[in-house]
């Protein structure tokens, strides 16, 4: 088992050492840098030149790399150019808003989508299985961007039930912080809850049909024991899959749905730092993000063989 | 002796897209207290059905027509709920399904699943059960068993896993155990152990079983009565040792010169043709097709299993005249 975290995390490396060449070098070939953004109107040759000497920017662009990486490697982020906030404390005070969106999410899928899918499969072809069907095709062709500006529309300007943007801390005021992030967290997780709805639905259909499942009837085991501890723990392998897939999608997601109901969150730091070409800034957003995304998936993996007997690592 | 087991006009039917399937069509028969009685057919005969609507696992369903009863210890288990089956099912009456590979629940561990029985059935301890799964998986045949419990199913050979779900089967010592081909999934060494082992069991727990088969090996070596089922009707009924000495219908003569025989230099005769559809069945005795004597009787009327001869019935209209 630890041997098994251990490779995996060795794996993550490279992964990592591409993410960043991919970061660094990408937000480079956008036309205008930092030092064009931070002038603007008031640009000119002589004070860029300066900036980008103060920044590191004249250096050749191996060199910047290998000292951004050095500095990643002591531990230090960097400063933004602009605000000069210490890069890893700006995603720290940001992170709490993103997980919590991502978590909010995601307890939908589970309180929800998986469910509602094993529902719909028991009850396969009646009304409720339609229904959830349909649910299920318009969560995952809706785009949430779409979704977000219609639940605004109706729930925020129409019926004025939630704040139409903004944030407020859990810790500060919970139930205020429930209201800020209820039309986020939907919108954010209505496809992948879709998704994990149809597939807790198809994966059941499958896990039904098999001869263990008869034989637990023909053990006397009541409905109520043979959906739950005999059925729908097994149709969560794939489930459990796709989650794992799906919460990059949710990270990415929240970039747009951090910028609709202006939540001041990780995405929407990044997009910040894309606009002005805060350089160290985004490099810096987008290399904690591809970690995250990394770690979910180690830990998937692990929930998997704690699930399933026949793996073990 | 009173019958533990009293099937009354038994039928399954099926409605679906194409028309009504009579999978299983007025069948009777019975099953006393430790008999082994083999119900012996190819596949797709209705086997495997007759099994399933005796245990209430068929017949929930809108498509699933039911009729006839089935008795057992004198109840009519046909007219029970899905809740009071529960009660009966693993208990009273229990099966062993045809492939161990996929009759176990891989997420589940073997001893676990054992004391489930237990634990659904009897007032018992979490503990207490674990006990008894322990020890009837000794006596099924398993070593260490005491280990062997902690592990799951894909850590279990096919044999192995059959006699775990056998000890499934009897843990709450039923009085009646359907087995469905619980032989044919294996290697011909590991169906001769479990054999044996059943038949060990018969005698210790004092339970009868339903041996459904398709192998006329297995009927030889086990059973004390056979019926011979044939496209949903029971055409022959006898005692195992008359059955094997003087088969009377077509088809299960048919059946018996199927059989390859060591030493024999006769070359084998199969049934020719195939079992009919069961979508469209014509008017007469479903076997007529494909029988060597068929007479124009036969394509009017359906025969009714009665009896020939002391313990012996058939269901075929050349022995009507004898009567």
């Amino acid at each position: 088992m630890w041997r098994y975290i251990t490779k995996r995390i060795l794996i993550a490396i490279p992964v990592l050492i591409g993410i960043s060449i991919v970061a660094f070098f990408l937000i480079r070939l956008v036309p205008g840098d930092t030092v064009t953004a931070l002038l603007g109107a008031n640009y000119n040759q002589e004070q860029a030149a300066a900036l980008r000497a103060d920044y590191g920017l004249d250096k050749p662009l191996i060199t910047q790399y290998l000292i951004w990486v050095k500095n990643l490697l002591k531990g230090d982020f960097g400063h933004s150019f602009f605000t000069n906030q210490a890069v890893s404390s700006s995603i720290m005070e940001r992170l709490p808003v993103t997980f919590e969106l991502m978590i909010m999410s995601f307890i939908y899928c589970l309180l929800i989508a998986i469910p509602l899918g094993a529902v719909a499969s028991l009850k396969k072809n009646s009304l409720l299985d339609y229904l959830a069907t349909i649910f299920g095709l318009l969560g995952v062709s809706i785009p949430n961007f779409w979704l977000a500006t219609i639940l605004i529309l109706v729930f925020s300007l129409h019926m004025g039930w939630f704040p139409s943007g903004g944030f407020v801390s859990f810790f500060a005021d919970p139930i205020a912080n429930l209201r800020y992030m209820f039309l986020p967290s939907i919108a954010l997780g209505a496809s992948v809850g879709a998704v994990v709805m149809r597939m807790t639905r198809s994966s059941m259909l499958e896990i039904l049909k098999q001869d263990y499942i008869e034989m637990a009837r023909a053990k006397g085991v009541s409905q109520k024991i043979l959906i739950i501890s005999h059925a729908l723990k097994n149709a969560l392998i794939p489930v459990i899959t796709v989650l794992g897939i799906q919460m990059g999608y949710l990270l990415g997601g929240s970039v747009i749905i951090e910028q609709i109901f202006s939540l001041p969150g990780i995405g929407r730091l990044a997009l910040q730092a894309i606009t002005n070409r805060d350089y160290i800034l985004m490099q810096g957003s987008i290399l904690f993000v591809a970690a995250g995304f990394v770690i979910i998936n180690l830990l998937v993996d692990l929930i998997y063989a704690l699930i399933n007997p026949q793996i073990r690592y | 002796m009173r019958n533990l087991l009293e099937v009354n006009n038994l039928t399954t039917y099926f409605k679906s897209n194409k028309g009504l399937i009579k999978a299983v069509d007025g069948i009777n028969f019975t099953v006393s207290s430790r008999e082994i009685l083999a119900i012996v057919g190819e596949s797709g005969c209705g086997k495997s059905v007759t099994a399933k609507t005796i245990l209430g696992l068929i017949g929930q369903k809108k498509n699933e027509i039911i009729g006839g009863e089935v008795l057992f210890k004198g109840e009519n288990l046909l007219t029970k709920n899905y809740r009071e089956m529960q009660q009966i099912r693993g208990k009273e009456i229990s099966t062993v399904f045809q492939d161990p590979m996929t009759s176990l629940n891989p997420l589940h561990k073997v001893g676990q699943q054992i004391a489930e029985v237990l634990t659904i059935h009897e007032q018992i301890s979490r503990q207490a059960a674990r006990k008894q799964a322990i020890n009837i998986l000794t006596k099924v045949g398993i070593p260490s068993a005491a280990s062997r419990a902690e592990q799951y199913p894909h850590q279990f050979s096919g044999g192995m896993r059959q006699r775990a779900i056998i000890a499934m089967a009897l843990v709450c010592r039923p009085d009646l155990l359907i087995a469905d081909e619980p032989t044919t999934a294996l290697d011909v060494t590991i169906q001769a152990q479990i054999l044996d082992l059943l038949q060990d069991l018969r005698h210790e727990l004092k339970t009868a079983i339903i041996m459904i088969t398709h192998d006329l090996g297995v009927v030889a070596e086990i059973s004390d009565t056979v019926a011979v089922m044939y496209a949903g009707h029971l055409v022959e009924k006898a005692p195992v040792k008359l059955l094997f000495a003087e088969a009377r219908h077509p088809y299960t003569k048919g059946l018996l010169n199927s059989i390859p025989r060591p030493g024999s230099r006769k070359k084998l005769e199969p049934i020719p043709g195939q079992p009919p559809d069961l979508h469209n069945l014509k008017t007469g005795c479903n076997f007529a097709d494909r029988c060597p004597s068929v007479m124009a009787k036969c394509r009017q009327q359906s025969p009714l299993l009665k009896k020939i001869a002391p313990d012996h019935q058939a269901a075929c209209w050349l022995y009507e005249e004898e009567r």
